[in-house]
């Protein structure tokens, strides 16, 4: 990993066309703002994962699903 | 074109009926080419089949059968993305996470599908909102 020392107002740009800048540091807190192509999506890292995992266990259907939808509608 | 798929055997589907995600999902990522399936006496579900890959299937609901005032911004970027020009070009689903019993079962509420129906162009958009949870009970969504 890259790290770079950065100050606030300074920014840092990756390819030709993305360019994140820091745009306030407060305690612990930092604000970033990102200039990026619209095709890019940008999320915060932990919300990414938690879609990710989430899309990850649907996925992992349970192979009778047909027979507990079926058992559900007879239920219902 | 044949497709094998998870549920329902071999297939056979016409190009045009097969919907392109340009950058996957997210985990999924290598997965471009999906099809919507209805389910023999599904109700209100479907099932998204991945033509590349047999294994891979979700179960999906429109959002709107379980959460009726569900909303969705779509953001100027995923619009240009999937070219929407009008909302009725414009169908959602959610992604069902299948749990035994059924009725323990959740739906993504937070990264819905967006798809253009018109164009076959479908993207899975995570919500900038706290508002929906990826795990909203598919039982009691409106509670």
């Amino acid at each position: 990993m890259l790290v770079l020392g950065r100050k606030i107002n300074q920014s840092i740009q990756i390819g030709d066309d993305i360019e994140i800048k820091i745009i306030s540091i407060e305690g612990e807190q930092v604000k970033i703002g990102i200039h990026a192509p619209k095709s890019i999506d940008i999320h915060r890292k932990e919300i990414y994962l938690d879609i990710q995992k989430e899309n990850d266990e649907a996925a992992q259907m349970p192979e009778n699903f047909l027979e507990l939808l079926f058992q559900n509608k007879q239920d219902s | 074109m044949q497709v094998e798929t998870k549920y329902a055997g071999e297939i056979v589907v016409e190009e045009n009926q097969i919907i392109h995600f340009p950058h996957g999902l997210p985990g999924f990522q290598e997965e471009h080419r999906f099809l919507l399936m209805d389910l023999p006496d599904g109700g209100l579900f479907y099932v998204l089949q991945s033509v590349e890959t047999t294994g891979l299937a979700f179960v999906v609901a429109i959002p709107y059968s379980i959460k009726k005032d569900y909303s969705v911004d779509l953001d100027d970027a995923t619009q240009e993305i999937l070219q929407i020009e009008k909302p009725e070009d414009v169908a959602i689903y959610g992604i069902v996470t299948v749990k035994d019993p059924f009725s323990k079962s959740t739906i993504n509420l937070k990264a819905p599908l967006i798809i253009n129906i018109k164009e076959r162009l479908g993207k899975q958009q995570i919500l900038n909102t706290d508002e929906y949870a990826t795990k909203t009970p598919i039982m009691e969504g409106d509670a």
